[in-house]
């Protein structure tokens, strides 16, 4: 009987479409980092970042971007100027 | 042998969390552990209900953290079963008279009688949560096979992880075998693809949990119950027993290939 009605087009069976649409969902609920981490993750990229650019700590926005099925970190870091010597091994 | 202390919890509620304390402990306490099973939903008083003990409380969790009585004087032996211990929750308070360091305290207290402690957690991700999780090494998460409740359990798991309490283990309860035969339920390979832990368990739908919880009995004094040799199988391998998976389908056996042939026959 099975095969009959899946035959004819009465398409995926209930299970499969579950299976999918948690799969996807748990993509966008997997992708929420504890401010936490957001704090540690800001200092980090921005003492790297200090080495090359003058930038704008105030103004800097690190956040996750859901879009469709895929998930961004996007960083917005504002920038005062570029270092005279941009090399960090010569400032160090 | 080292004692353990195990959170048994969800995200989503309803999914059998206590039924499933209740029975384990049984279980491991029928194999000769001393256990003890703690009810951490505080406010909504459960596991005496279903482990038929409900008319012995004298004194619960939070009397026990407050120092108002001795922990063994909260403590209710299952004379049944000899070897389980109940610890109940408060029904006339709330999580906030429980605060995780307490909560932890008490786990370490009853570490030194009883080989596992099973934690009976609320339903949710806040205090009544953190609190049921405090004190416990690791965790069981219960689900069942549906999508809302394996969503909770995915989070749950994460704050499991987070908490630094390692990967926990997976139960899924209420699988129909029926409506996954049609494909018209997620099956344990589905649900341990999307959630990604170990599957320490099935326990199939089983009428016989609804009837031996009304009696306040276990479905262990019922010997055809499929649900009793599952609850016996999580028990042996939490005891570290390589045991295999249940075989929840009746048409595989051979009283189930003549019911089948006997009804096809006559419908
Ligand atoms: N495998 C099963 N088959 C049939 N009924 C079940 C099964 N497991 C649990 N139940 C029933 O489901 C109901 C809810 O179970 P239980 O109280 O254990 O869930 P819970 O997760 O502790 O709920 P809460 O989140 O409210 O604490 C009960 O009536 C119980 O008898
Ligand atoms: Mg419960």
């Amino acid at each position: 009987m099975d095969w009959i009605t899946k035959w004819f087009g009465k398409g995926q069976s209930s299970k499969d479409s579950a299976k999918q649409r948690l799969k996807l969902v748990l993509v966008h609920d997997r992708a929420t980092i504890s401010p936490h981490l957001i704090e540690a993750l800001k200092e980090e990229i921005m003492d790297v970042i200090r080495k090359y650019i003058e930038v704008d700590d105030s103004g800097l926005d690190i956040s996750l971007d859901e879009s469709g099925d895929s998930v961004a970190l996007l960083a917005n870091i504002p920038i005062k100027g570029l270092r005279r010597n941009s090399n960090p091994a010569n400032s160090m | 042998m080292l004692s353990k202390v195990i959170v048994i919890t969800s995200g989503k509620g309803g999914v059998g969390k206590t039924t499933t304390v209740a029975h384990i402990g049984t279980a491991l306490a029928l194999m000769g552990r001393k256990v003890a099973v703690v009810d951490a939903d505080i406010g909504l008083r459960n596991l005496d209900i279903i482990l038929g003990l409900e008319n012995r409380i004298v004194y619960d969790l939070v009397n026990v953290i407050e120092g108002t009585c001795k922990l063994n004087q909260a403590l209710i032996r299952d004379k049944r079963v000899g070897n389980l211990y109940l610890l109940p929750a408060a029904q006339t308070r709330t999580k906030e008279a429980v605060e995780p360091e307490q909560m932890k305290a008490l786990c370490h207290s009853l570490r030194e009688t009883f080989d596992y402690v099973l934690i009976d957690s609320p339903a949710g991700i806040e205090g009544g949560f953190r609190n049921a999780l405090a004190g416990a090494d690791s965790a069981i998460i219960v689900t069942t096979p549906h999508v809302s409740a394996v969503r909770d359990a995915d989070r749950i798991i994460g704050l499991v992880e987070a908490a630094e309490k390692g990967i926990p283990k997976l139960i899924i309860n209420r699988l129909d075998i029926e409506m996954v035969k049609k494909g018209e339920m997620l099956d344990q390979d589905d649900i341990v693809d999307i959630l990604s832990i170990g599957l320490l368990g099935i326990i199939p739908e089983d009428p016989a949990i609804v009837t031996a919880s009304n009696r306040g009995e276990s479905v262990f004094n019922n010997d055809k119950s499929k649900s009793a040799e599952a609850y016996r199988r999580i028990a042996r391998r939490i005891e570290g027993e390589d045991v295999p998976l249940l075989d929840l389908d009746d048409n595989h056996s051979f009283l189930g290939r003549l019911k089948r042939i006997l009804t096809t026959n006559i419908g």
